[in-house]
C-alpha cells in the first residue's frame, strides 16, 4: 500500500538485488495489486467510458462533464482531502458540510452587514473553518471525546448557527463579490481545478512531508509515536483543521457556482460522500493508511455515477444502493488486504 | 566468553565524570503514595559496558526504566550523565541528552518503511520535503555496519519478523547517537534463532563501544552470555551487583529460589 514506498525513486537497489528485468504484463498486475488506488482508477476510467460511449453526445458535451467534475465531483474531492487526513491518524469530521453551509453565510454577513471588504471577508470565512477545526480538535484531542461525537455535536451547532442568523432564508451572493467568485467556484471549471491542485498540494505533504508522514505515524501506532516524540495532538489539531477549512472553502464555491447563498445547501451529504470517495478510493477507517489520490478517484467515481444515471434518465433513487454496496465492498477489500499483508508478514 | 569492562578502554576518557562512568543513578527512590516501588537505588554503567538488570516481576525494573528513560520523574535522588546532573523531563528530552529507550512494544509504525521508521521524527529534508534517498542510503549503511539483516529497507515494518523489528528499534536508537541506551526485554517472547540475533547485535555494539548499555532480561543464560556486569534488583533495592564472569545462573538461580521460599513462608505465617 505504502504510497512512500512505492513512489520513491529506487535509485539504490538494495545490495545483492536482482538487476531490473521484469515481464511488462507482470509488473502491471504487481502495480495492480500493490497500489491501493489502482482498483478505483479502473472503476472510475470503465465508468467514464461506459457513460461516454453510450450516451456520448449528452454526457462528453462541455456542460455536461464541467457539471460532473466541477459541480459534483470537486466538493466530494475537496472534503475527502481532509478527511483521508484525519482518517489516517484515526479521527473523522462529521461537521465538515456544516462548515459548508455557514461559511457563505458568515461572508455574506460580513460584506453586507459589517462592511468588510470582499477579500478580507473570504479569509475571515476561511478562518472560520480554521477556528472550527480548532475545536473540533480541542474537544477530541485535549478533552478525550471520540471524533464522531465531536463533530456530531459542532456539527448541530453550525446547522442551528447557520439557520439562526439566516432565518432559514437564501441569500443573495453579495454583487461585490462575484468578480472574485469566478476565480473561486463561479467559472464553469475552476472549482475542478481546484480539486486538482489541492489533490496534486495534499498528495505531496501526505507522500513527500514530515506533516504527512506523522500522520500516517500518529494513525499507525498513536503510542509509538509519542514515545519517538511525535506530538500526536498537534498533528490531529492541524488535520482537523485542514479539513473544516476545505469545507469552507467547498461552501464559498458552491455559493458562487449556483450564485446564491443557501441554508439546506451542504450538511451531512457532501461530507459523507466524501467519506465514501475515500473509502471507495482505499483509505481504511483501521488508522495509518490512506491515500489522497484514491479519494481524488473514487470522487470521479462517485460523481459519475450521479451524473450518468441522470444523464442516461434513470432514476436517482437506486443511486444510494449501489454507493451503500461500494462502500462495503471496497472496505471488505481493504480489511482482506491488510489480512493477507499481515499474513505474508513471514 | 564475558569481557571485563575496562572504564575508559572503549573509548577515551572525554567525559568529566572522573569515574568515567557513562550514567549514574544515585539514591533513587519512587513513591506512589502508599507504595514505595524503589528505594535508594544506586546504580551506574561504565562506558562501553552492557549492564543486565534482572529481577522478578514487580521489583522495579520498569520502575527504574521509566525513570532512567525520563518517562516520569523520582521521587528523590539523581542522575548523573556523564559526569553531569541531569533533571529528564521528557522521554524527548532524555533522547536529546543522549539516553535512548527500546520499549518492549518497540515503537515502530508497522504502516511506514524501514528507513521511515529509523529515521522517524529526525527525517531529513530538503525544502520541506522529505529526502528519501539520503534516509534510505544512510539505514542500510547503518544497518549493514552493525550487522542487522533484513530483507530491504523499502520493506514495510509489518512484513518483518519479531527480531528483525527488535533490531531495527535498537538500530535507530543506536543511530541516533545515543551514549546510554535502555532495552526493555529485548529478547522477551523471541525464539532462540531470533534472539541469538539480537544478542549477536549487542555484542557487536559493545565490541564497537560507542553505546553503554543496560537490558532489562529474564533469561540468567542469555544475560551471562551478552552482560558485563549483572544488578539484580529486589523489592525496590539493588541487592546483588557482581561482574557476569564472577557470577554464574547457578548463584543466580539460588537468590531467586531464596527469595521465593522467603515469600512462600511469609504466606503461610499469614495464613
Amino acid at each position: 500500500m505504502s504510497e512512500i514506498t512505492e513512489r520513491s525513486p529506487q535509485t539504490v537497489s538494495p545490495p545483492g538485488g536482482q538487476p531490473a528485468r521484469r515481464n511488462p504484463l507482470g509488473s502491471v498486475f504487481g502495480l495492480l495489486a500493490r497500489q491501493r488506488e489502482a482498483t478505483v482508477f479502473v472503476v472510475a476510467v470503465v465508468l467514464l467510458l461506459y457513460f461516454g460511449i453510450r450516451y456520448n453526445s449528452t454526457f462528453v458535451s462541455q456542460t455536461n462533464l464541467a457539471n460532473l467534475l466541477s459541480e459534483t465531483a470537486a466538493p466530494i474531492i475537496i472534503i475527502a482531502i481532509g478527511e483521508v487526513f484525519l482518517l489516517i491518524c484515526g479521527e473523522i469530521d462529521l461537521s465538515a458540510g456544516f462548515v459548508f453551509t455557514f461559511a457563505p453565510f458568515l461572508m455574506h454577513y460580513l460584506i453586507d452587514f459589517y462592511g468588510v471588504p470582499v477579500v478580507a471577508a473570504i479569509i475571515l470565512s476561511l478562518l472560520f473553518g480554521v477556528v472550527v477545526g480548532w475545536v473540533n480538535g480541542f474537544l477530541t484531542v485535549t478533552m478525550g471525546l471520540p471524533s464522531f461525537i465531536t463533530t456530531l455535536g459542532t456539527g448541530f451547532i453550525l446547522l442551528g448557527l447557520t439557520l439562526t442568523t439566516s432565518h432559514a432564508y437564501p441569500a443573495n451572493v453579495p454583487a461585490s463579490s462575484v468578480g472574485i467568485g469566478r476565480w473561486i467556484g463561479a467559472a464553469p471549471w475552476s472549482q475542478f481545478i481546484w480539486a486538482i491542485v489541492l489533490t496534486a498540494i495534499f498528495y505531496v505533504v501526505l507522500t513527500r512531508t514530515k506533516w504527512g508522514l506523522h500522520t500516517i505515524a500518529t494513525g499507525g501506532n498513536a503510542l509509538g509515536s509519542r514515545e519517538a516524540g511525535i506530538k500526536t495532538g498537534r498533528i490531529k489539531y492541524g488535520n482537523f483543521m485542514l479539513t473544516s477549512t476545505l469545507g469552507a472553502l467547498v461552501g464559498l464555491q458552491n455559493a458562487f457556482y449556483v450564485n446564491t447563498i443557501d441554508p439546506s445547501a451542504g450538511g451531512y451529504q457532501p461530507m459523507f460522500y466524501a467519506v465514501t470517495a475515500a473509502v471507495i478510493g482505499g483509505t481504511a477507517m483501521l488508522g495509518g493508511q490512506g491515500t489522497i489520490l484514491g479519494a481524488f478517484l473514487g470522487g470521479i467515481v462517485l460523481a459519475t455515477l450521479i451524473n450518468g444515471l441522470n444523464v442516461a434518465g434513470i432514476s436517482a433513487n437506486p443511486l444510494d444502493i449501489v454507493f451503500g454496496l461500494a462502500i462495503l465492498l471496497s472496505m471488505i477489500a481493504n480489511v482482506r488486504l491488510a489480512r493477507l499483508r499481515a499474513a505474508g508478514r513471514n | 566468553m564475558t569481557t571485563e569492562p575496562v572504564p575508559g578502554e572503549a573509548q577515551p576518557a572525554t567525559t568529566a565524570d572522573p569515574s568515567g562512568d557513562a550514567l549514574r543513578v544515585e539514591h533513587i527512590s519512587k513513591r506512589f503514595g502508599a507504595v514505595t516501588a524503589l528505594h535508594d537505588v544506586n546504580l551506574h554503567l561504565g562506558q562501553g559496558e552492557v549492564l543486565g538488570l534482572l529481577g522478578d516481576n514487580g521489583a522495579g525494573k520498569s520502575t527504574l526504566i521509566k525513570i532512567i528513560c525520563g518517562f516520569q520523574p523520582p521521587s528523590a535522588g539523581r542522575i548523573i550523565l556523564e559526569g553531569q546532573e541531569v533533571t529528564l523531563k521528557s522521554v524527548d528530552h532524555a533522547r536529546s541528552l543522549g539516553i535512548d529507550t527500546v520499549f518492549q512494544d518497540l515503537a515502530l509504525i508497522n504502516e511506514l518503511t524501514v528507513y521511515h521508521n529509523m529515521f522517524l521524527n529526525r527525517e531529513r529534508t530538503r525544502w520541506t520535503l522529505l529526502s528519501n534517498r539520503s534516509m534510505r542510503r544512510t539505514a542500510q549503511k547503518e544497518l549493514d555496519r552493525i550487522g542487522v539483516d533484513i530483507p530491504s529497507v523499502d520493506s514495510e515494518v509489518a512484513k518483518l519478523s519479531g527480531g528483525q523489528r527488535q533490531a531495527i528499534a535498537v538500530a535507530r536508537a543506536v543511530t541516533s547517537n545515543a551514549k546510554v541506551l535502555l532495552l526493555d526485554e529485548p529478547l522477551a517472547a523471541m525464539g532462540a534463532k531470533e534472539g541469538a540475533m539480537i544478542l549477536e547485535l549487542v555484542k557487536d555494539l559493545k565490541s564497537q563501544g560507542q553505546v553503554s548499555i543496560i537490558m532489562i532480561m529474564h533469561n540468567y543464560g542469555q544475560a551471562l552470555e551478552v552482560c558485563d556486569r549483572i544488578n539484580l534488583l529486589q523489592h525496590g533495592e539493588i541487592t546483588f551487583d557482581k561482574l557476569a564472569k564472577d557470577t554464574s545462573v547457578q548463584e543466580l538461580n539460588d537468590i531467586v529460589i531464596e527469595e521465593y521460599r522467603r515469600a512462600l513462608a511469609e504466606r503461610q505465617r499469614s495464613a
